[in-house]
């Protein structure tokens, strides 16, 4: 099988990934790949490298070896102006703090993606309604979200990273500051929506009960993805040690 | 999960007929698994000898269920006692899990390779569940929100072992392990 071949089943995959920080090597030669469509958690503990593997394959982080493919292109070999472009015309981003600017209403952080692609303000503004009323929040559009409540913010962040039509979101810890209850609600509407827009979800979590809303789980662990763990639907393999 | 006392319970809503309290049995606490006739007529039999329910008359008409049955004032104290009598909290200190971890580290077998099975194993039952909560109804969702809290327990129970195995199998093969 061809590795272009292997890619286009992939709609994202990290190949035998190194990085290091300095003396600390956080990826040893992890490889995983999401499908079109697919849901896909990566598990781990503090300081596995859970969220290093993600930053590399959102193209944040370049590995130092290995390979990032992304939609039948190598991502790592992309020059940063290219990354940037697909980062906000292919990605969503939901994190546990920090992408909202607070200073700005929910209505303007959901369309501020939109209108950096150079989509016309009245429409950009339109979706941003759209989206904000599908998460539930209508009445916050004109709300700063600095003054926002957690899972509202969360919930602007959703809408943020949905309203681009995105191929993929990448989203590291997104429940993480939240209470369990309202974490629980904003993962469903995130995989909820995501589903209905076949969108290609990772996903970095500590946390089990965040993971198993994901059609798949792996592990990270000691800056290796040691296996599949749990599977809705077709197994694929995402194991792959180095030695 | 008592029958006779969830049965008194649910009589202490209204006297009900035997079908009326398998019905509602089975809705709210049967999950799939359905109260026998046979065993609800019984659990009302021995009710009635105790003097906690008390059997009406006979009502005409087909079936064996013709009784209503209405809860007596000695029921209602047992019911009382028994909703504020805190469930034991079961620290699960000698769980099967823990058994199988030591004796595959006594006898020299992969424990890790069995902790990660039942990690993978916990994890698929949780999105299983998951799927509930997203898609069941309310009491389905929040019996499906138990489970998972009690699998998130296991497993976090999971992880420390497994960081701990080394631990573990000095404590329980001694004579394997090199002295530090």
């Amino acid at each position: 099988m061809s590795s272009a071949v292997v890619t286009r089943a992939h709609l994202v995959e990290a190949r035998d990934v190194v990085k290091s920080f300095g003396q600390t090597t956080a990826l040893r030669g992890a490889s995983v790949a999401a499908r079109p469509g697919e849901i896909l958690a990566v598990m781990g503990p503090s300081g596995s490298g859970k969220s290093t593997l993600l930053h590399c394959m959102a193209g944040i982080f370049t590995p130092d070896r290995g390979e990032v493919w992304f939609d039948g292109q190598r991502l790592d070999a992309l020059d940063e102006a290219e990354r940037t472009r697909l980062r906000r015309t292919d990605f969503g981003f939901v994190f546990q703090f920090g992408q909202l600017v607070p200073e700005l209403t929910a209505a303007d952080n959901v369309a501020l993606p939109l209108l950096l692609n150079r989509t016309r303000r009245r429409i950009a503004y339109k979706t941003a309604d759209t989206w904000l009323d599908r998460l539930g929040i209508p009445d916050k559009a004109a709300n700063r979200t600095g003054e926002l409540s957690g899972g509202e913010a969360q919930r602007v962040a959703v809408a943020r990273a949905l309203a681009l039509a995105p191929k993929v979101i990448f989203a590291d810890e997104p429940t993480g500051s939240l209470d369990s209850l309202t974490g629980e609600k904003v993962m469903d509407l995130l995989t909820g929506l995501a589903r209905e827009a076949g969108t290609t979800v990772v996903l970095v979590t500590h946390d089990a009960r965040v993971a198993a809303y994901a059609d798949r789980v792996v592990m990270v662990r000691d800056g290796l993805v040691s296996g599949d763990l749990g599977v809705i639907g077709e197994q694929v393999s995402a194991a792959k040690a180095v030695k | 999960m008592s029958v006779p006392l969830t049965l008194l319970g649910l009589l202490e809503r209204e006297p009900s007929h035997g079908y009326d309290l398998k019905r509602d049995y089975d809705t709210y606490f049967g999950r799939g698994k359905q109260l026998p006739f046979g065993q609800v007529y019984a659990t009302l039999g021995r009710l009635a000898r105790d003097g906690k329910v008390a059997g009406g008359e006979a009502e005409p008409g087909e079936g064996p269920d013709r009784k209503r049955y209405s809860i007596t004032d000695a029921g209602r104290v047992e019911v009382d006692a028994w909703l504020a009598d805190p469930v034991e909290p079961e620290p699960h200190l000698q769980t099967i899990l823990f058994a199988k971890v030591t004796l595959a580290l006594m006898l020299g077998k992969p424990a890790a390779a069995y902790l990660d099975r039942q990690r993978a194993a916990h994890i698929r039952r949780m999105q299983e569940l998951t799927e509930v909560r997203r898609n069941g109804a309310l009491v389905d969702a929040l019996l499906a929100d138990h489970a998972l809290f009690h699998l998130e327990a296991d497993l976090r129970w999971i992880d420390l072992t497994s960081a701990r195995l080394a631990e573990l199998a000095a404590v329980v093969t001694p004579e394997r392990t090199p002295k530090q």
